[in-house]
């Protein structure tokens, strides 16, 4: 009966129409499509977009990390820079208060000098006053021995002759020069 | 087959009928059938292949078909219905897109030789189940009323023309739409197969005597009708996935 049909069919291919669907083309055409669709829908594509999820994070991840190790990268040279500035002014600091220091030893080693130079010329000056003060007095009491002496020998010598007087009054004097250049000598 | 005095096969609507392969109580299995089961074979295993153990850093199989399967995704549905919309109707696409140019393709691949997209059934089907997603969804989206003024574009402003317009809109929505989405796809391939049935046959008839540089001209013809083909192929998927995207966009549309 139905190879009956199938022959009529064909025996009359001109007179079908391609717009009227036969219904097992539908069917077929359907469990098909479904099939597909179903694959897609719960295996396939949940599938992918997993991985593609992983790969944006991935890729996203590597990015962030990168930004991460550019920020800490720039901190620590911050921190550096810093340190090197302070490291910079701690020096100069420190140069600074040497050469105070320097300036202060300086000036404090002039003025001990200066007090000792003045210790020195001072101490000079009382000896020199004390030596001609002792040698005032000593001449004070040699001039008047001598007077003493040279008046007994002119009175001794009764003056006779005024040559032997400015004899006497010579050797006198030279005796007074002697006593004197000992006198420097001994100093 | 028709006779019309020289002998020369003509194609006709007669290349579209097959004799069954085998018939299991009634049903008759013929080679379209065979076909479109080979599409659902061929287009699981390649992305089986490619998205099974899918892997971060992809090989090659499977940045093929991450391109494929991101044209649709990003290129169709979100570009039509945006990304927040669209995502929940991106595997329906996706099926779609690659279900129809494999059903395409088989019209160029020797032996086969037959695009299933031009017997009207399976467009049909395809068409049918877009349909039966966008309607509903219109008036689960707008309610009852504001469904019917989605579908009819009604609108006060109009005037008296709305009545007309409605009526209008109502018809190429709601009755044109699916019949024209699924026969632009069936009418693209069966046109597609004729000219390329047309010049093989043609090739092989004028291949006698000085009728030889004509069939060398049929047969440059036949190679250029092959990559034609091919390239409506693709562009046939496309615009079917495109339309239905469209579809589903206006349903969800707040003003039609």
């Amino acid at each position: 009966m139905i190879a009956n049909l199938v022959q009529l069919a064909a025996e009359h291919a001109e007179e079908q129409n391609p717009l009227i669907p036969p219904g097992p083309e539908l069917l077929v055409g359907a469990i098909a499509f479904a099939i597909v669709f179903f694959f897609f829908w719960k295996k396939l594509l949940p599938n992918i977009n997993k991985v593609l999820e992983e790969r944006r994070e991935a890729i996203e991840g590597g990015i962030e990390k990168a930004e991460a190790a550019q920020t800490e990268a720039q901190s620590v040279l911050e921190q550096y820079k810093a340190q090197l500035a302070e490291a910079r002014h701690e020096a100069a600091r420190l140069r600074q208060e040497a050469q105070e220091q320097g300036a202060q030893l300086i000036a404090e080693m002039r003025a001990e000098g200066q007090r000792q130079r003045e210790e020195i010329v001072a101490a000079g000056h009382a000896q020199l006053a004390a030596d001609r003060k002792a040698a005032a007095q000593s001449l004070r009491q040699d001039v008047g021995q001598l007077a003493t002496d040279l008046a007994g020998k002119l009175v001794g010598e009764s003056l006779e002759d005024s040559a032997r007087q400015s004899r006497t009054i010579d050797r006198f004097l030279d005796g007074l020069d002697e006593t004197a250049a000992k006198a420097e000598a001994a100093r | 087959m028709s006779d019309n005095g020289c002998g020369f096969p003509a194609p006709g609507l007669h290349s579209f009928l097959f004799k069954p392969i085998f018939t299991v109580g009634g049903f008759e299995f013929n080679k379209v059938m065979l076909l479109a089961l080979l599409t659902t074979l061929v287009v699981i295993t390649f992305f089986y292949a490619a998205f099974g153990k899918a892997k971060v850093v992809p090989g090659k199989l499977q940045l093929a078909a991450e391109a494929g399967y991101d044209f649709v995704r990003r290129g169709i549905v979100y570009e039509t219905m945006g990304k927040k919309d669209g995502e929940k109707y991106v595997p329906l696409m996706v099926s779609l897109f690659f279900f129809i140019w494999i059903m395409n393709i088989w019209s160029v691949i020797p032996l086969t030789q037959f695009p299933v997209s031009s017997i009207f059934a399976y467009p049909v089907v395809l068409a049918l189940i877009v349909y039966l997603i966008w309607v509903p969804l219109t008036f689960k989206t707008h309610g009852f009323v504001g469904g019917w003024k989605n579908i009819t574009g009604y609108d006060n402003s109009l005037g008296p023309i709305k009545w007309l317009v409605s009526f209008i809109e109502f018809f190429s929505n709601l009755l044109v739409r699916p019949f024209t989405h699924a026969v632009r796809l069936f009418a693209n391939m069966f046109a597609g197969h004729l000219m390329l049935v047309m010049f093989t046959v043609a090739s092989w008839y004028l291949l006698n005597s000085w009728l030889i540089p004509a069939a060398g001209v049929s047969f440059v013809m036949t190679m250029a009708m092959i990559l034609f083909e091919l390239f409506v192929q693709a562009v046939q998927a496309y615009v079917f996935v495109l339309l239905a995207c469209s579809y589903l966009q206006g349903a969800l549309a707040k003003q039609h």
